[in-house]
């Protein structure tokens, strides 16, 4: 590459540096020293041994999983059946599974809150078929707001890796004597690992620091570890437990990314 | 051979109400080299794959050592495919491709690692057992969807324009390769392509197909040196077909003169279509021939000379000779009575269709 090309890419490293290194090394300074006096010290990071804190980091990583998980339990055979729609048909199915995304995402969740508050549309229904208490401030109300507003991230992954594979390559499959379920277990599966791999990923980080949908459909009872960071900024402006806190939970994120590549590589994924 | 393996009785199949095969009855036997040889959209892909079980006929069966297996999905017929572009395992190296549809059978590890071997050989490639389809040429990946493809010990293999997406040399070589692969294994081979130099080269049966029909099925001699049809006669190598009378028997009158030819039983003084070869049209010095006309065109092709020459009515007649006539020359035609090949003309506009377009 000639120099001259080089200064193309400077508005992209002006960028990178200004907006996600500077803060990086802003949270590792804050999160590494001590209120006051700036004095390095652990004692930001170690705050997660802190019942309050420990607790809504289990809570999150519970809840986050359980929502990888359904995303994917949905997002899997919806992406099969895409795959095999013509693609007039999937490209509106796909379409409508964007949809909501056009919305802004606290406007989506408000209206999970309003639906599921008391007097909301779902309450009222569910409350005439005799179901009791309440649905905001329950962990299954911040799970489904997790579910609503991600599975597409898990749903466009997931269809690109599959409409990826070939189908005469799943015809040969057939041809060797594989019945459909075969075909599913040895060749879909295994081909479609990448697209899985960034389902999770995309799935699982935004849901384990989410501090939005955990406030509004947690109703303030449910306090995830993005709420106590959120709140340590805000409320009791303390940067230092805050930035020290976010560490330990990219320290989450590195490990959760780095087995997913791990099976990415000895899986059987370099299909695409 | 007397033992048809597969029968194809009555096929017909259409996609999206376009007619693809229509009434298609085939009989493929043990231990034959069929091909079916079409231009594109003939049906020939859609024969092979109604055979490997990927389509179901609208109408008609299918038969498989005389049973019906009409029904049957892919996996449970004793036949395997080698795709047009390889279709193997992209996640899965040369090994695990290979033993894809035995580990599927639950074989033996043992069997499986002397399969795998024994097919390597048969295809030139041992050595390449951990190698990633992906780091292997065109021809190479070809040999492995081969070998995949034998080692489950197929009755018949069924190979879809095997060669299409490799390079003119290696096609050659592969074509030779196949033909040794036929003859080690003793199975059905059946093949698909729209090369009719292939198509020559390799089989036993020649099936040309045209617009769903079967235009001529014989071994390839018969096919290059008696078409039945100006479609077989256009398809199959370079001719002259030329609107002819056939006076009476063994006498046919091409453009005002009589030539012997050894043709009986097309009736007196009816139309028909004439074939002639280009390297069948002997070239003779003005006025010792049958019909005049003058060089127009010359080319050396290295084996031969390719000439054009116009006779008086204007007709183009393509020449392969080794005799070299310059342009503005002027020669004098004659054909050998048995280089005449005499052929009906299509009956009805239907049969016009599925003609020559030129």
């Amino acid at each position: 590459m000639t120099n001259k090309k080089k200064w193309l890419a400077l508005p992209y490293f002006v960028w990178m540096v200004g907006f996600t290194l500077i803060p990086l090394v802003l949270i590792a300074v804050y999160g590494l020293t001590e209120r006051g006096s700036g004095a390095f010290t652990f004692s930001n990071v170690l705050s997660i041994f802190q019942e309050e804190h420990l607790r809504a980091l289990i809570l999150s990583l519970v809840l986050s999983v359980i929502c990888t998980l359904v995303c994917l339990l949905i997002a899997y055979p919806v992406a099969l059946i895409l795959r095999r729609a013509k693609v007039k048909k999937s490209g509106f199915v796909i379409f409508i599974f964007i949809l909501p995304m056009w919305m802004n995402f606290l406007l989506r969740t408000y209206a999970w809150l309003n639906l599921l508050d008391d007097g909301g549309l779902i309450f009222t229904a569910l409350k005439a078929l005799g179901f009791q208490g309440n649905i905001i401030g329950t962990n299954g109300a911040v799970l489904l707001g997790m579910v609503y507003n991600y599975l597409p991230f898990m749903i466009l992954p997931l269809y690109n890796s599959l409409t990826a594979i070939d189908d005469q390559v799943l015809n040969a499959a057939r041809d060797l004597g594989a019945n459909e379920r075969k075909v599913l277990t040895r060749v879909i599966f295994p081909l479609s690992f990448p697209g899985v791999v960034s389902g999770i990923t995309m799935v699982f980080v935004p849901s384990l620091t989410t501090f939005v949908v955990s406030d509004l459909l947690g109703g303030r009872k449910i306090l995830l570890i993005g709420n106590i960071i959120e709140s340590e900024f805000s409320i009791a402006s303390n940067r230092h437990v805050g930035a020290g806190l976010s560490l330990v939970l990219m320290i989450f994120i590195l490990i959760s990314m780095a087995i997913l590549n791990h099976y990415d590589k000895t899986g059987e994924a370099n299909a695409i | 051979m007397e033992r048809p393996i597969i029968t194809l009785d009555h096929i017909t199949k259409s996609f999206d109400g376009q007619m693809v095969l229509d009434d298609l009855s085939l009989d493929i036997h043990e231990n034959e080299f069929v091909t079916l040889l079409g231009p594109s959209g003939c049906g020939k892909t859609t024969t092979l794959r109604i055979i490997g079980g990927f389509e179901t006929p609208d109408r008609g069966r299918v038969f498989f050592e005389g049973a019906d297996i009409t029904g049957l999905p892919p996996y449970k017929r004793e036949l395997n495919t080698v795709f047009q572009k390889y279709a193997l395992f992209p996640n899965l190296n040369v090994e695990e491709n290979i033993a894809f549809g035995l580990k599927i059978k639950k074989k033996s590890k043992d069997y499986i690692r002397d399969k795998i071997r024994y097919a390597l050989k048969l295809v030139n490639l041992d050595g390449y057992e951990k190698r990633d389809p992906s780091s292997l040429s065109g021809g190479q990946q070809q040999r492995i969807a081969i070998a995949r493809a034998i080692v489950n010990e197929p009755k018949v293999l069924l190979l879809d324009e095997p060669l299409g997406a490799l390079d003119l040399k290696l096609r050659q070589d592969m074509q030779y390769e196949l033909i040794r692969l036929k003859n080690e294994l003793g199975i059905t081979f059946v093949y698909v392509t729209h090369d009719q130099e292939e198509a020559l080269t390799m089989s036993d049966t020649i099936v040309v197909m045209n617009q769903g029909y079967i235009q001529q099925m014989g071994t390839p001699e018969k096919i290059y040196n008696e078409p039945e049809n100006a479609f077989v006669a256009d398809f199959i190598g370079e001719s002259n077909i030329i609107d002819a009378v056939f006076v009476k028997d063994e006498v046919v009158n091409i453009f005002g003169v009589n030539f012997p030819c050894v043709d009986k039983g097309f009736g007196v003084n009816r139309p028909v279509d004439v074939v002639i070869r280009p390297e069948d049209v002997d070239l003779l010095p003005a006025g010792q021939g049958l019909l005049e006309g003058t060089v127009t065109h010359l080319i050396f092709k290295g084996v031969h000379y390719e000439m054009e020459v116009t006779t008086a009515n204007g007709y183009e007649w393509l020449v392969h000779s080794t005799d070299m006539f310059p342009v503005g020359e002027k020669v004098s035609i004659h054909v050998d009575p048995f280089d005449i090949q005499i052929m009906n003309k299509p009956q009805s506009e239907d049969e016009e269709a599925i003609g020559v377009d030129e």
